[in-house]
C-alpha cells in the first residue's frame, strides 16, 4: 500500500504527515505530530476530549479520517492559547478550578473557546448544550459550567 | 491508500465507479475504521464539492451537515437534527450519510418518510429520484447501485401545515433513538412515520387513516390512535430498549406528537 504526504494547516504553521492507513486526524497528532494535547478516549464520537477545530468548525478528531484533510486548517487545543498567555476560556475554567484530572480538559477548553467565539453571552442552557459533546467523568460538570457562567457574566 | 478530493460530483462519480468509499462527515464511516470493521484504501471526499453542499428550498444536498439543518430546515427536520449527536457530530455528519448508513435509528429518515421525500441517486450514467421507501430495504440496506452517490433529498412542493419530530432515548443529549418519530397534519390529513421499530423506516398507515378521518380528536379518538400504532409497529429487543417497551413508546410519543399538532 503506497503510503500518502497531506499538508496542511496546523495550529496556523503548514506541516505535512504521511498515512499509511485510514488513520483518524487524532492517530496523526498524537503519533506523528507531537501533540498529544488531543485526547484519546473513546475512539467513537462519544466523549468530545480529541476536540479540534477543522476549518473554522468544531469536530471530533477521532472522526477525520487524516487523508481527507489536504489543504485544510485545523487548530488543536495547542493553537488555543496565545503563546504562555491562556485565553480567555482556559483562564476561567482556571480561575474556577474546572480542572480535576484534567483529560476532559483540552476538549472542553476548543468546544467552549467556539461556543464563546459565535456567542460571547451564552445562557446556561446554551453552555450546557455547547458541551453536550463533552463527558468528564470526574468533577460533575458544575465547577465548569460556573467557570463559563462566569466568563458570560450571565450569573 | 488513497483519497481522492474531488471539487465536482462528476469527479466524485466517477471516483466511485471506480469503487472508491465515500467519505462525508465520516462521523459513521470514521468509527467503522477505528474499530477495525472498515479498512478502505480508495476513498472519495465529498467535502469539497460545493454541489452537494446546496440547500434551496425543497432540494437538500447530500452534504448539508445537520448544523445546517438545524439552523435552516423545516421544523420536524431541524428538531430531528438538533438531536443528532452533539455540536461535534452536528458539525460534522450529513443528511447523505444518514441515510446512506441506514442506521434502523436515523433520525433523519422519519421526517422523510413523513412528507413522503424522495431521493436523488447519480452515477456516471446520470440520475434517478425514488421515493423513500424504494430507498430503504433493510437494516443498513438501501437500493443504491455499487456506482451511485446520493446527490440530493427532496421535499414535495408543500409541507404540511404541522409537524412535529419527538424521540425517546435513555437520557436528553447524544443519544441514539429508542424510538423516534414524527407526525404531521394539514386540515385533517395525518402521517405518522417511526424510526427505530422495524428494519427500515416505517408509517403507521392504519393509525393514520383512523385519525384522518377525524376533524377534532377526542381523548377516546386520541387513545385508539396510540394503540393503532402501537400494534403497527414491529420492533425487536436489542441492547437499546425491549420489544414491549419500543412499542409502547411508539404510540405514547406518536399521541404527543400529534396533540402538539392539534394544539
Ligand atoms: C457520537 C455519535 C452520535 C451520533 N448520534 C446520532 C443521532 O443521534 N442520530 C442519528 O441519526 N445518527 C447519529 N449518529 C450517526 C451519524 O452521525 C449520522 O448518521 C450522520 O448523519 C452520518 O453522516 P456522515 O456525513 O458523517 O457520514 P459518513 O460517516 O461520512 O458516511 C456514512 C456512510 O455513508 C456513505 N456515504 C456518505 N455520503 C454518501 C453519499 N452522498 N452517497 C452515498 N453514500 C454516502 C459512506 O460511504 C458511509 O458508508 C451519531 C454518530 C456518532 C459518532
Ligand atoms: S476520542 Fe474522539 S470523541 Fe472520544
Ligand atoms: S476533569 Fe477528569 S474527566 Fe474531566
Amino acid at each position: 500500500m503506497s503510503a500518502l504526504i497531506i499538508n496542511f494547516t496546523l495550529n496556523g504553521e503548514p506541516a505535512n504527515a504521511r498515512v499509511l492507513a485510514p488513520l483518524s486526524l487524532l492517530d496523526v497528532l498524537r503519533d506523528q505530530l507531537e501533540l498529544p494535547g488531543s485526547k484519546n478516549a473513546c475512539e467513537q464520537g462519544e466523549c468530545g476530549s480529541c476536540s479540534v477545530m477543522l476549518d473554522d468548525e468544531l469536530v471530533c478528531s477521532c472522526l477525520v479520517m487524516a487523508g481527507d484533510i489536504e489543504g485544510s486548517r485545523v487548530t488543536t487545543v495547542e493553537g488555543m492559547a496565545n503563546g504562555r498567555v491562556l485565553n480567555a476560556v482556559q483562564q476561567a475554567m482556571h480561575e474556577a478550578g474546572a480542572v480535576q484530572c484534567g483529560f476532559c480538559t483540552p476538549g472542553i477548553v476548543v468546544a467552549a473557546t467556539d461556543l464563546f467565539e459565535a456567542n460571547p453571552k451564552p445562557t446556561t442552557d446554551e453552555i450546557k448544550e455547547a458541551l453536550a459533546g463533552n463527558i468528564c467523568r470526574c468533577t460533575g460538570y458544575g465547577a465548569i459550567i460556573r467557570a463559563f457562567e462566569d466568563l458570560a457574566g450571565t450569573t | 491508500m488513497n483519497v481522492h478530493h474531488p471539487t465536482t460530483f462528476d469527479e466524485a462519480l466517477a471516483a466511485k465507479a471506480a469503487g472508491a468509499v465515500p467519505l462525508a462527515g465520516g462521523t459513521d464511516l470514521m468509527v467503522e475504521v477505528n474499530f477495525g470493521h472498515a479498512r478502505p484504501t480508495e476513498v472519495v471526499s465529498l467535502r469539497r464539492i460545493d454541489e452537494v453542499k446546496e440547500f434551496e428550498g425543497r432540494r437538500i444536498g447530500s452534504g448539508v451537515s445537520w448544523r445546517r439543518i438545524e439552523n435552516h430546515g423545516p421544523r420536524a427536520l431541524a428538531q430531528a437534527a438538533r438531536t443528532v449527536g452533539s455540536p461535534q457530530i452536528r458539525n460534522a455528519g450529513t443528511i447523505g450519510g444518514n441515510l446512506a448508513t441506514a442506521s434502523p435509528a436515523g433520525d433523519g429518515h422519519p421526517f422523510l418518510a413523513a412528507v413522503d421525500a424522495q431521493i436523488e441517486l447519480a452515477s456516471v450514467d446520470g440520475r434517478r429520484t425514488i421515493p423513500w421507501d424504494e430507498f430503504f430495504v433493510g437494516v443498513k440496506k438501501t437500493s443504491m447501485a455499487d456506482d451511485e452517490l446520493i446527490s440530493a433529498v427532496v421535499l414535495p412542493d408543500s409541507l404540511p401545515e404541522r409537524h412535529e419530530f419527538g424521540k425517546i432515548g435513555v437520557r436528553n443529549a447524544m443519544v441514539i433513538s429508542t424510538v423516534c418519530a414524527v407526525v404531521t397534519r394539514d386540515d385533517q390529513r395525518t402521517t405518522v412515520a417511526l424510526g427505530s421499530v422495524a428494519p427500515t423506516p416505517m408509517r403507521a398507515r392504519r393509525a393514520e387513516e383512523m385519525i384522518s378521518a377525524v376533524s377534532n380528536p377526542s381523548d377516546k379518538d386520541l387513545a385508539e390512535f396510540q394503540r393503532l400504532v402501537s400494534d403497527e409497529v414491529r420492533p425487536i429487543t436489542d441492547h437499546r430498549s425491549t420489544e414491549e417497551y419500543r412499542r409502547h413508546a411508539a404510540g405514547v410519543l406518536s399521541r404527543r406528537l400529534l396533540e402538539r399538532c392539534l394544539r
